[in-house]
């Protein structure tokens, strides 16, 4: 009983934090409707700098309150710069686009804290005042934990009465609610934005300072807060502050308590009260619908490829298939790369284009089918062929069980979902050590006999890529596909003509999931091994950047944007030592350059 | 009457506080046009959606030949013989026109599952027949995005009858049209109904095309039917005449 007590308490504690990240997170998306995928980022950097200024200040209670304070305001002053410089830009930008942006913040944050910080753990040391505790029946409970679980409820209450006592808190309210109406008050609403983003962004640093005393401050912080803050913020119903109070304390409780009683389950506990919440609650638990829905993107003619097109496929085509005669073993790797990310993103386009379903975790089918694959390979000792079609059908098979949650969902809601499934994914990649290896990952995953030759191997992949590409294709020119069009372009039309929106969009899901898994169970063989990152955000944003670059509203566009972004992503590897950071400097770019979008600007430019 | 398609029985509604629909009862028979008038926000779209399975009535049954389909989805309900325009039109945007009706055509025959013959080169001659009917026929190849809104009614009104409908619902089909456009097309409807015993209800603002094409009229006010009857009649019921007079929504013509 004391053991479960104390597992609740160290949970309220660790939900104290969460809920700080949480709230900035959903207060900047309700009042400018974008999802900052950097507000982790803004975290782990309240982490690093609280233990700077901490290391320089008095070890006292004053002292650390005063850093504490200090890191808040240090990143209320920097989430307003980017703020400023950046979202600025991308509020009429495609939800898509600004996660990706903000993504992109991530990717540039990463390298400039390891250039900084380094890439050690830096735990805070804890002074002598912090390391009381009191007993709870025969156990210590450390006070500093006591400490961290008032706050939670006084940032709460300070953000209330912020909210509903004062005229900027009624403006924040009133964007929120109705931006119309906002609009038609004549607020200035630039500055607005750029307040919320500093509080936002000053909450986010509160809560990485807190949290120190409990961790380190370390490079892995910004993805792992920012997917629980996902959660959170999913399961609270975006914009809604209590609500992200109420969805932090039941999963940093749930957490603890998964901890306690079943360890490895414990990610599939968060995933399981989210998909729950989202079934009984398509918007969380205190969100509201309607009032957040955005206007969609229009969707432009969907046209048969010309006579000409085919024809100069039908000679890449060739020229692909002769290239290991004349290319040398490195070209053949990188086009057996190629030809898997040819795949993987026509999968994504799949489901993402004609789908209308913006997929932020389409990593998860690439790295089920890769483990699948790897795992028949070696533990099972399956033949090749049987282990790519084990990899079809677990990645087919698990995308179709998600799906089924995912499918009711759409925009920024499906996009979080995909996202934190993914990272569970991952997570279970990494912690199920006894299957998957962890982090030493599945090695020695070798094709064998004629296929041991890389080109053979190649032959293959090229086959097995382009027929599935265009089998995607073909079943997107077929009636199913646009039927699945047809529910994306008007689920009210469609559900009056008598088609079934739900099942055809979890048809394409499952179906874009097998060819994911096609994809990852290829790569395996191809590398010769597979490990956590098949699955990691990096991953999922790879398909992304290259079906957009490509562009969505276009059937050969993804095919064109695997090649190109691979052999882009080759080069930079290889000559940049900071390739995060330029990487990540080159897709802000992007996104600003084109803020609707690659093949919006294309077809702009050509009307 | 005998040829009774749709029946509403006491059909209920309400949107937190405001009650949009109370207690509704009608019946429509083959072959009939009936029209649903009333001010803006007297319920009409409410009724509609609740027909065609859009909403979930709060009470009352919807009998379609005696069978109660009050709850089921749009998609039952469509396979069931009711086929329904919008106030608001929707159509696939990133479609041609006759892709469209193609669209309609392979839904309504079982064929929206098939994964390779390209849908394009199925079902043209019956969709092309459609247009033809509804006057699309010129804007078969065209882009539905691009469409003017009199001609987006048209094309909701050709994909409605792709599903060979017994009852055809139509939300203010002539909004956003020319005079002429609106007689023709109402004129077509009215020979549908004539020729294929089509039960049609629809919703219209132009008091003309109500009072001109209409077999029967109900009006509704703040979510009740206030009368019903023939066009004569409803044209003398005081209790009709001061709704519009208070709401000088009247047009012009009587
Ligand atoms: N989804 C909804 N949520 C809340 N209120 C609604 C909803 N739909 C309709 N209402 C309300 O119900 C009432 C009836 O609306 P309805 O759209 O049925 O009217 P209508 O007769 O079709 O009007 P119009 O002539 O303007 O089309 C109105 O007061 C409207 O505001
Ligand atoms: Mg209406």
């Amino acid at each position: 009983m004391t053991f479960l007590l104390l597992q609740a308490l160290t949970g309220l504690a660790s939900a104290a934090t969460l809920f700080l990240v949480a709230a900035g997170l959903t207060v900047i998306f309700g009042v400018t409707r974008v999802v900052n995928f950097s507000h982790g980022s803004l975290y782990m950097l309240g982490a690093y700098i609280g233990w700077t200024v901490l290391g320089h200040l008095p070890r006292t209670p004053w002292g650390f309150a005063l850093g504490v304070a200090a890191t808040a305001v240090a990143l209320a002053v920097l989430g307003s710069l980017l703020e400023m410089t950046l979202l600025r830009r991308l509020y009429r930008a495609p939800e898509l686009l600004q996660l990706l942006a903000t993504f992109g913040v991530v990717l540039i944050v990463q390298d400039a804290a390891q250039a900084i910080w380094g890439t050690e753990d830096l735990p805070l040391p804890r002074p002598p005042w912090m390391r009381g505790f009191i007993v709870i029946g025969a156990e210590r409970f450390p006070s500093y934990d006591l400490l961290l679980i008032a706050a939670g409820p006084a940032v709460l209450a300070a953000l209330w009465l912020l909210l509903h006592r004062t005229r900027w808190g009624t403006l924040v309210r009133a964007a929120t609610q109705d931006r119309a109406m906002l609009a038609a008050l004549g607020v200035n609403q630039r500055l607005l934005f750029t307040s919320v983003f500093a509080l936002g962004a000053g909450l986010a640093g509160l809560g990485g300072a807190l949290g120190l005393p409990l961790g380190s401050a370390n490079l892995q912080l910004d993805l792992s807060v920012i997917t629980d803050a996902f959660v959170v913020v999913v399961v609270g119903g975006l914009g809604s502050v209590p609500g992200a109070f109420l969805a932090s304390v039941l999963i940093g409780v749930l957490q603890a308590a998964g901890v306690a009683l079943v360890p490895k389950a414990t990610l599939v506990i968060v995933f399981v009260v989210m998909a729950v919440t989202l079934v009984l609650r398509p918007h969380g638990l205190l969100g509201r619908g309607g009032t957040l829905a955005r206007e969609a993107e229009a969707p432009a003619l969907v046209v048969p490829a010309t006579l000409a097109a085919r024809w100069l496929g039908l000679a890449a085509l060739a020229v692909l298939a002769a290239a290991p005669l004349f290319a040398g073993p490195f070209a053949v790797a990188v086009l057996t790369e190629a030809m898997i990310a040819v795949l993987f993103a026509a999968s994504l386009h799949f489901m993402m284009g004609p789908g209308g379903m913006a997929s932020f975790g389409h990593a998860a089918w690439f790295g089920i089918g890769a483990y699948g694959a790897g795992l028949a390979a070696t533990l099972l000792a399956w033949p090749l062929p049987l282990a790519l079609l084990g990899a079809v059908l677990t990645a087919g098979v698990v995308a179709a069980l998600f799906g089924w949650f995912v499918v009711r969902l759409s925009g920024v809601y499906l996009a979080m979902l995909t996202l934190a499934f993914a990272q569970i994914v991952w997570a279970v990649a990494q912690q199920w050590t006894d299957v998957t290896g962890g982090d030493n990952g599945i090695l020695s995953v070798w094709p064998s006999g004629m296929l041991a030759d890389p080109r053979a191997f190649y032959w293959l992949t090229l086959a097995l890529c382009t027929g599935g590409a265009l089998l995607l294709r073909r079943v997107l020119f077929a009636p199913a596909g646009y039927a699945l069009r047809a529910a994306r372009d008007s689920a009210l039309r469609a559900e009056a003509i008598g088609l079934n929106a739900a099942h055809l969009r979890l048809a394409a899901f499952a179906l874009a999931g097998a060819a994911a898994g096609l994809a990852g169970g290829l790569d395996a063989f191809s590398k010769g091994s597979v490990f956590p990152t098949y699955v990691s955000i990096g991953r999922s944003v790879d398909a992304l950047l290259m079906v957009l670059l490509g562009g969505v509203q276009t059937m050969a566009g993804p095919i064109v944007g695997a090649m190109v972004y691979t052999g882009l992503y080759d080069l930079l590897l290889q000559t940049v030592a900071l390739w995060r950071l330029v990487l990540g400097l080159a897709i802000v770019t992007l996104v600003l350059a084109f803020p609707q979008g690659i093949a919006g600007a294309l077809r702009r430019g050509q009307a | 009457m005998s040829d009774t398609v749709l029946t509403a029985q006491d059909l209920a509604k309400s949107f937190g506080g405001v009650r949009a629909v109370r207690g509704v009862s009608f019946a429509v028979a083959a072959g009939e046009m009936l029209a649903l008038i009333g001010p803006n926000g007297a319920g009409k779209s409410t009724c509609f959606n609740m027909l065609n399975g859009q909403l979930r009535p709060d009470g009352g049954r919807v009998l379609l030949r005696g069978q109660n389909i009050a709850g089921l989805p749009p998609r039952r309900i469509c396979r069931l013989g009711v086929g329904r325009t919008f106030q608001i039109t929707a159509t696939f945007a990133s479609m041609t026109v006759r892709e469209n009706v193609q669209m309609a055509l392979l839904s309504h025959h079982g064929e929206a599952w098939r994964l390779w013959r390209p849908a394009r080169t199925q079902r043209i001659a019956e969709a092309q027949a459609l247009l033809e009917q509804t006057g699309m026929a010129a804007q078969a190849g065209r882009a539905a995005c691009v469409l003017a809104y009199g001609d987006l009614k048209r094309l909701e009104l050709a994909m409605a009858l792709a599903g060979n409908p017994s009852l055809l619902l139509m939300d203010e089909p002539t909004a956003g049209m020319a005079p002429d456009g609106r007689t023709a097309l109402m004129a077509l409807t009215r020979r549908l109904a004539a020729e294929r015993g089509l039960a049609v209800l629809f919703t219209e603002h132009d008091m003309d095309i109500v009072f001109g094409v209409a077999d029967r009229i109900l009006v509704l006010d703040r979510g009740e039917l206030i009368a019903q009857g023939s066009p004569a009649a409803i044209r003398a019921d005081a209790r009709v005449r001061a709704v519009y007079l208070g709401s000088g929504a009247t047009s012009g013509g009587h």
